[in-house]
């Protein structure tokens, strides 16, 4: 039961921080119609510009740079590339995405070379107990930390100018337009968004018990993909939900693999895919999702 | 009253010279003209296919939407260029355009769509004054504020795509067919609210393909055929006209006699079908 309890909250807290990366899939999905495969990019930048410095400027700076960067890095993606390329169909911008992807993720993982690089958060490894239950301090933070972010940007999609200038657009973004909204605004605002809450992923995903920032985290950064996809690539509720799922799915099967062993080796690994296929073969628009895939 | 009257220098309403527009290589409208004077309620007539929609496009800045560009001419509205404008400066501008089909924002509320309205216009004390005038011209919309847009009748989505341009506070109005499928009580229910808005101040363009309405509507009338305009002048004389009452009111002649006497364009169109 104390396993399953320290698995569960485990869980939730790395599917929290899924979550936040299947959101900037999702908002910039919505704004663009754009799937963005260089999310994981976004990510890492994030990660790298905390873990360089971290040391000279303390770490909430670092972090706030981190945020920042990636942020602009989003708002630049979009503005130089998403914006300017007048092509037909959006599976064409979802390939250009995944080359703006090679080449920042092969320059970075040329940076950081074979390199494990410490972020200098403040929880460190300490672990915190309560009865029998032992669950690392950092994954507290993440937890809660990314159910704020979540919250606040819940909040803000739902009553602010912002928001109902991206749902607007969205919904239809020619009927938008005849209401003054900006698309260039709204598209670039929905990048922005995505790269600060990646960042704020890639933080959480590289602190303990996680050894630091490498260059495989794109890897993990990945699993937010199918998190988004089973939630429905047009859904903030089914990004939330997919994350969760996906990230108590992975903790799970994970620490019961060694009763799964018939399975072989892994399975935590994999099973946040198998848990997408099954659910995308049920309802193949993803569970919140309104817009089956074939869209993309 | 006297539509041609341009009224004075600076305060001209819309203006519209030689406008062509293509999508691609397809010709929508050749050389269309027409004035809309500030305070005035102008319809433009014509069949499917004959270049309304187009025309408001140009208009309101959207015709990228639909990958078609201005080829030739100009539009003007208060002696401001608005052809190679930006939608979201043609709102600022003061003319706002009601979609075809109402168009709206069927996964928000009813308030949410009202607030999208006001988007274009960053004054909050504006909005406010916008937002009870809307309510006072469509009370249904208060009593429906939270419910979804796409849950509402014909009607009353009619009612809503109609409050929430209201809500950019427009100089300028331009409708794009809102009696479409509405039931008959509610297309007079919405021309009776088209009135009082133009009562308010506000200057209309509307485009109908109910010509009777649109002309008990209108001070001034333009006919567009295959992206020309055809026909023009005062509603009540084109409502007289022998043409207009035949092709776009359906009063007139007997249907066989219209075939044999009507204009010759439309035997060769006859032989072809049956060929």
């Amino acid at each position: 039961m104390t396993t399953f309890l320290e698995l569960l909250v485990n869980g939730i807290s790395i599917g929290a921080v899924y979550a936040l990366i299947a959101l900037g899939f999702v908002i910039i999905f919505k704004a663009t119609e754009v799937v963005n495969f260089a999310h994981a990019s976004l990510l890492l930048v994030g990660g790298f510009i905390v873990a360089k410095t971290h040391e000279s400027l303390g770490f909430w700076l670092a972090l706030l740079l981190g945020l920042a960067g990636a942020a602009a890095l989003g708002a630049l993606i979009e503005f130089a590339v998403i914006r300017r390329a007048n092509v037909v169909s959006h599976s064409i911008l979802a390939i250009v995405t995944i080359g703006v992807d090679i080449v920042l993720t092969t320059e970075l993982t040329r940076q950081i070379g074979t390199e494990v690089l410490a972020l200098g958060d403040p929880w460190g490894s300490e672990v915190l107990h309560i009865g029998a239950v032992n669950i690392p301090l950092a994954r507290i933070a993440a937890l809660v930390t990314a159910s704020l972010v979540i919250a606040l940007f819940l909040l803000a999609f739902k009553y602010t100018n912002w928001g109902i200038a991206m749902r607007a657009t969205a919904e239809d973004s020619e009927t938008a337009a005849l209401m003054g909204v900006r698309r260039g605004r709204v598209s670039m605002g929905a990048w922005a968004v995505a790269g600060a809450l990646a960042a704020l992923a890639a933080l959480f995903m590289c602190i303990f018990p996680t050894p630091g920032l490498d260059r495989t985290v794109t890897a993990t950064a990945m699993k937010a993909f199918p998190a988004a996809i089973l939630g429905g690539l047009d859904s903030t509720t089914g990004a939330l939900a997919g994350g969760l799922i996906i990230g108590v799915t992975e903790s799970l099967v994970g620490g019961y693999q060694s009763e799964l062993v018939f399975l072989g080796r892994g399975l935590g690994d994999v099973a946040p895919f198998l848990v997408m296929i099954i659910i995308l073969l049920i309802r193949p628009a993803g569970l919140f999702g309104t817009r089956e895939l074939a869209r993309v | 009253m006297n539509v041609h009257d341009p009224g004075p220098p600076g305060d001209s309403g819309l203006t519209v010279r030689d406008l062509a527009v293509n999508y691609g290589p397809v010709t929508a409208l050749r050389g269309v003209s027409l004035d809309v004077p500030r305070g005035a309620v102008v319809t433009v007539l014509g069949g499917n296919g004959a270049g309304k929609s187009t025309l408001l496009r140009a208009i309101s800045g959207t015709l990228r939407f639909h990958r078609g560009g201005i080829g030739a001419g100009a539009v003007a509205f208060g002696g401001r260029r608005l052809s190679g404008a930006s939608t979201s400066a043609v709102v600022a501008h003061g003319v706002v355009q009601v979609p075809e089909g109402r168009k709206v924002f069927a996964r928000m509320t009813v308030e949410e769509n009202l607030r999208a309205g006001a988007l274009g216009a960053r004054d909050r004390r504006a909005a406010a004054e916008a937002r009870e005038r809307v309510l006072t011209l469509f009370p249904v919309l208060a009593e429906r504020a939270r419910q979804r847009a796409g849950l509402l009748s014909g009607g009353e989505q009619q009612m809503l795509a109609i409050g929430r341009a209201l809500m950019a506070r427009p100089k300028m109005l331009l409708l794009d067919e809102p009696t479409l499928g509405l039931a008959p009580m509610m297309a007079l229910r919405i021309a009776d609210t088209v009135r009082e808005i133009n009562a308010q101040g506000t200057t209309v363009l509307l485009v109908e393909q109910n010509a009777a309405l649109a002309l008990s509507l209108a001070g001034h009338a333009y006919v567009l055929e295959v992206g020309r305009v055809v026909l023009s002048g005062p509603a009540a004389e084109l409502a007289e006209s022998d043409e207009v009452r035949r092709r776009y009111l359906g009063i007139g002649d007997d249907r066989d006699e219209a075939l044999l006497s009507g204009a010759p364009s439309i035997r060769p169109a006859l032989t072809r079908w049956t060929a």
